[in-house]
């Protein structure tokens, strides 16, 4: 198939969410996986050489088109997107479920040192976490750990790609906060 | 004096920590301490006087901060407490709080990172927005309202009716379809819409809200009014043509 990058980058654009290489290779058919991430890798390089208006991001375990954060403003002109609006403590919830998964509801507390019932039903809500089960422990509590839709919203590939966090021997001085 | 009332503002606004774990951060930023060198004593003074202070704005203190100030105050006098020999557990009394202090403070600065990130629907978007993620520009689509859209909101509201009240009452002056178009037209004199749920207030009795119902159909008929809905937010509007 020697236009394979370009039916690729149609399937790129017409797709409602992050594309798996394993998708790509069932509607090519043919295709082999090393084929495709080559073509992906390929495109991928193209629009750092043109530098547009977008870009190819590996999200969720697949790859999407999505705009140059550059062009943010210009984006919110045309569509009002409904604002994130995670709160201090529920992004701090969300980012000790994210890291410590999966973990109960006590242990997120214990971190926190304050009731997260309402916070976590919140998460729920917007689909960044999910029950994955329940532990096999006294009152059998909800295991929580996050989604695909986390993922996307965060833009990481996937779980391993959550940035390291820092020592606390950097953090011992306590660091600047730039979110109080 | 005005320094003083500067002071008192800040206590306000700015201290109203969302949990014992976020008070201790903030002291020991506020004295410039190392977390694995805390000073206790100062530290647990501190902590208790902002619990007072909290109080004194008539913050609900919760158990979580009474629990805190127990354990520094545990830890101060664990600390006080002369060492033996014997005693083979000579860990430091202060790892006790440095632990999770330690964890909180890089769960802190993981939220951070993650918050600093390109994040979906807010710096990156994508070509297909879901509905969910996205409201459409100003107010939404408006499409025009078809007969069944119309019966359903009608049951919408009959149901709220009959919610409202469990008996009929039975009025002897029921308005006849025609009085209440011209009733209705006299809304559009004012304004140049309506909509639909306005025209059916709580307390009104089902034969009116009938009279109503029929009204607004005869009108569309006529093509005296035009019905539309937006999208986003469902809500039907009349308007007068």
């Amino acid at each position: 198939m020697e236009d394979i990058k370009n039916i690729i980058e149609s399937l790129l654009l017409v797709a409602e969410e992050p594309l798996k290489i394993d998708r790509i290779k069932d509607i090519l058919a043919l295709a082999e996986k090393k084929e495709i991430q080559n073509a992906l890798t390929e495109l991928s390089s193209e629009y750092e050489n043109r530098k547009g208006g977008f870009f190819l991001r590996e999200v969720a375990g697949g790859y999407q088109i999505r705009t140059r954060p550059e062009y943010r403003e210009w984006i919110k002109r045309l569509i009002q997107p409904k604002p994130l609006r995670l709160s201090k403590p529920a992004l701090e919830t969300l980012s000790i479920i994210a890291y410590k998964q999966p973990i109960i509801r006590s242990d997120i507390e214990h971190i926190r040192g304050v009731d997260c019932g309402g916070i976590l039903r919140m998460l729920l809500e917007r689909k960044l976490v999910r029950i994955l089960g329940r532990k096999a422990i006294p009152g059998r509590p909800h295991i929580y750990a996050t989604t695909k839709q986390f993922l996307e919203v965060f833009d990481l590939k996937n779980l391993e790609d959550l940035p390291t966090p820092k020592e606390i021997s950097e953090l011992s001085h306590v660091a600047p906060e730039n979110m109080d | 004096m005005i320094d003083m009332q500067e002071e008192l503002y800040k206590v306000q606004i700015d201290n109203i920590f969302e949990g014992p774990m976020d008070l201790l951060v903030h002291l020991i930023k506020k004295h410039e301490m190392d977390i694995y060198d805390i000073s206790i004593a100062l530290i647990t003074e501190q902590y208790l006087k902002y619990l007072q202070w909290m109080k004194a704005i008539n913050i609900d203190v919760a158990g979580d901060f009474i629990l805190m100030a127990s354990t520094l105050t545990k830890i101060k006098s664990r600390m006080l407490l002369p060492v033996h020999e014997e005693e083979t557990d000579d860990e430091d009394p202060r790892l006790e709080i440095v632990k999770p202090l330690e964890e909180y403070l890089q769960m802190k600065s993981a939220a951070n990172e993650l918050i600093a990130r390109n994040l979906l629907g807010e710096d990156t978007f994508v070509r297909n927005p879901n509905q969910e993620n996205h409201s459409k520009d100003q107010g939404g689509e408006i499409i025009k309202v078809g007969l069944f859209e119309l019966i359903d909101a009608f049951q919408t509201i009959l149901e709220k009716i009959s919610e409202h009240r469990g008996v009929d009452i039975i009025t002897a002056d029921t308005v006849s379809v025609r009085d209440r178009i011209v009733q209705i037209v006299e809304i559009f004199e004012t304004r140049e819409s309506v909509t639909f749920n306005e025209l059916f207030p709580i307390n009104t009795d089902k034969s009116e809200i009938v009279v109503t119902f029929l009204a607004i159909l005869e009108m569309v008929k006529l093509s005296l009014i035009n019905i539309v809905q937006n999208t986003q937010t469902g809500i039907i509007r009349l308007f007068y043509l």
